[in-house]
């Protein structure tokens, strides 16, 4: 009996740690940019995102030395910091590019003209000469210092405002926004309905529309964009919300009606025979059972097309214009790739702000959005 | 007017006029054209209930119309004509014509065999495995979490994995940072070569084994497939798919065995031909593998404990629990599965276009739709190419509409 228990544990024991690597090799990537969005340029340039918690050495960008000069001791002093702000630890300094770490903290560099410098390891640095300094090329210090881990959300406000971007990811914020609430809401209505005459009611070729509505689920979209679009140019709505509101509503409703008929099938009969009885009309039946009853698969159903809709690219692309008012945050994240695709700072703060709705929406819905899956490809 | 009030009046005036028509044409129906009053009361009720469902979907049917069933039919006619004019095959043999469709296919192809197949089985082990420990819920919720996340978000969060650095600088890509620890020793040979070696050699041996039961009964029964020659028919292509998928994992196994690697030089992933393609895979694979392992989750857990008691009591250890009880029944719901992702697979457009934007032998054929249509303003061609998309998606929509109709009779 041991050895049956001992390997059961065993086997217990892979399990735990398969699923460890699993979870950290889906987990690690988004984090990987979540933890690059808190960091300034310099520091994602100069390490890898996984050493972002560690004090690290590097070497920093030449710093001028500059100051008023005070005479003291028949001596010209000039005083000053290297790291006015941070707490940083200086461990080697060098005053050319060739020899960056040449000196250590403390020691005095005699320099030409009869020039000193000195720097300690707080990056206080000391340059005494015995001319007047005016209009002289002061030295520059090459400084290689440890830095404890700092985080900023510079970058965030950065790309809300759009400062030196050009496009505005707080602009795109709200244009996505427009764009995803009213094509989540308006296909649910109409979908209900049709829904519900599919479910309940008896009518010749009913079977035929049931599958037609699957048959159009799987439809690929691609196949509706010139035709619609060409449509909407002669209808004389052109490129705009109006249109994008209006293909979106087509597009979700396949799904829209298979997951509320599906649902609605499954509602109790006697529930609906008792109000036919009753005399209420179909319409208060509707309004009154179905649609309450409903609420777990219309909550599904918006979850879905919500997601669906924030995180579309094409036929935000398609319908869309691509002027500040426009542009979605999708189609501004493809823009900054192209444009300043080596800017991790900006490229992972606005990749954030672009998916941070979703993922509350998924955390705080997960439930409605799991049983919407589950009705619609399980059978 | 700002858009943000445009979109508020919007939903107000979508919301309002729904519910306004759908109020106004019962209350038409029942007070006005057949009230059930008077002579004919019984017949008016009937005839108001024949009328009804037609009420109730006539906003949904015109939408659908107007919004996927007319478009296809005009697609058909773009591909076909030229500025109005009807040209018959001239943009299909001009698309035919052009390489880049044809690397198109080709990738496209390589994704619907990896994406689906490595989807379904990380869904499948993840589902499996979170089963049975405390914490599975989490683990199955932080899996999942991509699905959330959209294709050009996940785009730019893989490509900070593969980022590149020149040698000498400081690698800020996780996947160059890793690639720089190996050194050519033994680590690197049982990583490098044996795993994946050992992974390939386990899927084609999966591969083979579902050519020999698909294609068994062909040898065995000829007789058999002169009674249903369209499932025979099936079954030969079927056999013939899984054998090209073998040989091509077979010299898959030779590439890897003994392609020279170069150790200790950081590498720009997405521009290395061919492998570049699988690259971008991970991506949808990353977030696809939530969708299939919370379906598939569900499955198992339907699975009666009847069944896996009983192999128990006979002695079956877990492998054979999970390949022999659990997964033959819940076969029909990996096919739901697959056929699901399959779709998602036609339609990727945003990965690549994000990616690498179809440079260096990675595109698709949405993409390449896509940027005929939208770039090169060549309708025609790119009509082709979106007809050739609904071609592929066209077996899964029949299977479907079939499946349906069977449950419902």
């Amino acid at each position: 009996m041991d050895r049956v228990a001992g390997r059961k544990s065993a086997l217990v024991w892979t399990v735990h740690l398969s699923v460890l690597f699993l979870v950290a090799l889906w987990v690690v990537p988004t984090l990987g940019l979540f933890i690059s969005s808190f960091r300034t340029a310099d520091q994602i340039s100069s390490s890898g995102w996984w050493s972002a918690l560690a004090t690290q050495e590097r070497q920093l960008p030449a710093i001028r030395v500059e100051g008023e000069p005070e005479l003291r001791d028949g001596l010209y002093v000039i005083e000053g910091t290297l790291f006015p702000r941070e707490r940083s630890t200086l461990s080697a300094w060098g005053t050319s590019s060739l020899k960056p770490q040449a000196y250590q903290p403390g020691d005095v560099a005699e320099l030409k003209d009869g020039m000193t410098l000195s720097v300690d390891d707080k990056g206080r640095y000391v340059l005494t000469s015995p001319d007047p300094l005016e209009g002289k090329r002061l030295p520059r210090i090459f400084a290689t210092a440890t830095q404890p881990p700092e985080f900023t959300l510079d970058n965030y406000r950065q790309v809300l405002v759009g400062a030196n971007t050009g496009i505005s990811i707080g602009q795109a914020f709200l244009n996505t926004a427009t764009v995803a609430i009213p094509a989540t809401v308006i296909p649910i209505l109409i979908a209900a309905f049709a829904a519900y005459a599919l479910a309940w009611m008896d009518f010749p070729g009913r079977a035929l529309l049931v599958a037609a509505v699957v048959g159009l689920l799987v439809v690929p979209l691609q196949l509706a964009l010139i035709p619609l679009l060409q449509l909407h140019n002669w209808v004389g709505i052109g490129k705009g919300y109006l249109g994008i509101w209006l293909a979106h509503t087509g597009f979700g409703l396949p799904l829209a009606i298979y997951l509320l008929r599906n649902y609605m099938a499954g509602l109790p009969r006697d529930i609906i025979e008792n109000a036919r009885v009753d005399g209420a009309t179909e319409f208060q039946i509707f309004t009154r059972i179905i649609l309450p009853l409903s609420f777990p698969a219309i909550a599904s159903f918006a979850i879905f097309q919500f997601l669906w809709t924030w995180n579309d690219l094409l036929v935000a692309l398609v319908f869309l214009g691509t002027g500040n008012d426009q542009l979605v945050l999708t189609g501004a994240l493809v823009n900054l790739l192209g444009s300043r695709g080596g800017d991790w700072e900006i490229l992972a703060a606005s990749a954030f702000v672009s998916i941070a709705v979703p993922l509350f929406v998924f955390f705080a819905m997960q439930k409605y959005l799991v049983r919407g899956l589950l009705a619609g490809s399980v059978k | 007017m700002h858009p943000t009030i445009q979109a508020l009046m919007t939903i107000v005036i979508g919301v309002g006029g729904c519910v306004g028509y759908f109020y106004a044409s019962n209350l038409l129906l029942d007070r006005v054209i057949f009230p059930p009053r008077g002579a004919n009361a019984g017949r008016n009720i009937n005839r108001a209930n024949m009328i009804r469902p037609w009420l109730f979907l006539f906003p949904a049917i015109f939408a659908l119309g107007l919004y996927l069933a007319y478009p296809v039919v005009a697609t058909s006619w773009l591909s076909l004509s030229r500025e109005g004019t009807f040209v018959g095959l001239e943009n299909y043999s001009r698309m035919l014509a052009e390489p880049k469709f044809w690397e198109s296919m080709r990738n496209n192809m390589l994704w619907l065999i990896v994406v689906p197949a490595l989807s379904t089985a990380f869904g499948l082990i993840v589902a499996q495995l979170t089963d049975r420990i405390w914490w599975g819920n989490i683990a199955k919720s932080l899996i999942f979490m991509p699905m959330a996340i959209s294709f050009v978000g996940a785009s730019v969060i893989w490509k900070l994995v593969y980022d590149a650095r020149p040698e000498g600088q400081p690698q800020i890509g996780l996947l160059n940072a890793l690639w720089l620890q190996f050194q050519g020793g033994w680590g690197s040979l049982l990583v490098l070569k044996a795993l994946p070696i050992a992974a390939i050699l386990a899927f084609a041996a999966g591969v083979a084994w579902g050519v020999w039961r698909v294609g068994r009964p062909v040898a065995t029964d000829p007789a058999g497939l002169a009674r249903r020659p369209l499932a025979g028919l099936l079954r030969v292509l079927a056999v013939l798919a899984g054998l090209s998928v073998l040989y091509l994992s077979l010299r898959g196994v030779l590439g890897v065995a003994t392609a020279e690697l170069p150790y200790g030089k950081p590498q720009t992933w997405l521009t290395i031909l061919f492998y570049n393609n699988f690259f971008l895979m991970a991506v949808l694979v990353w977030i696809q593998a939530g969708f299939a392992m919370v379906i598939l989750s569900a499955a198992l857990r339907a699975i009666p404990e009847e069944t896996i008691e009983a192999a128990i009591l006979d002695g079956a250890n877990p492998f054979q629990i999970f390949f022999r009880i659990k997964v033959p029944q819940i076969m029909g719901t990996i096919v739901v599965v697959w056929t699901t992702i399959t779709i998602v697979v036609l339609k990727v457009f945003d990965i690549v276009l994000a990616m690498t934007n179809g440079q260096w032998e990675t595109q698709v054929l949405a993409n390449y739709m896509y940027d005929k249509m939208f770039r090169a303003f060549d309708i025609g061609v790119g009509s082709a190419a979106a007809m050739v998309i609904m071609a592929l998606v066209t077996p899964i929509l029949v299977w479907n509409v079939y499946n349906v109709r069977k449950e419902m009779r």
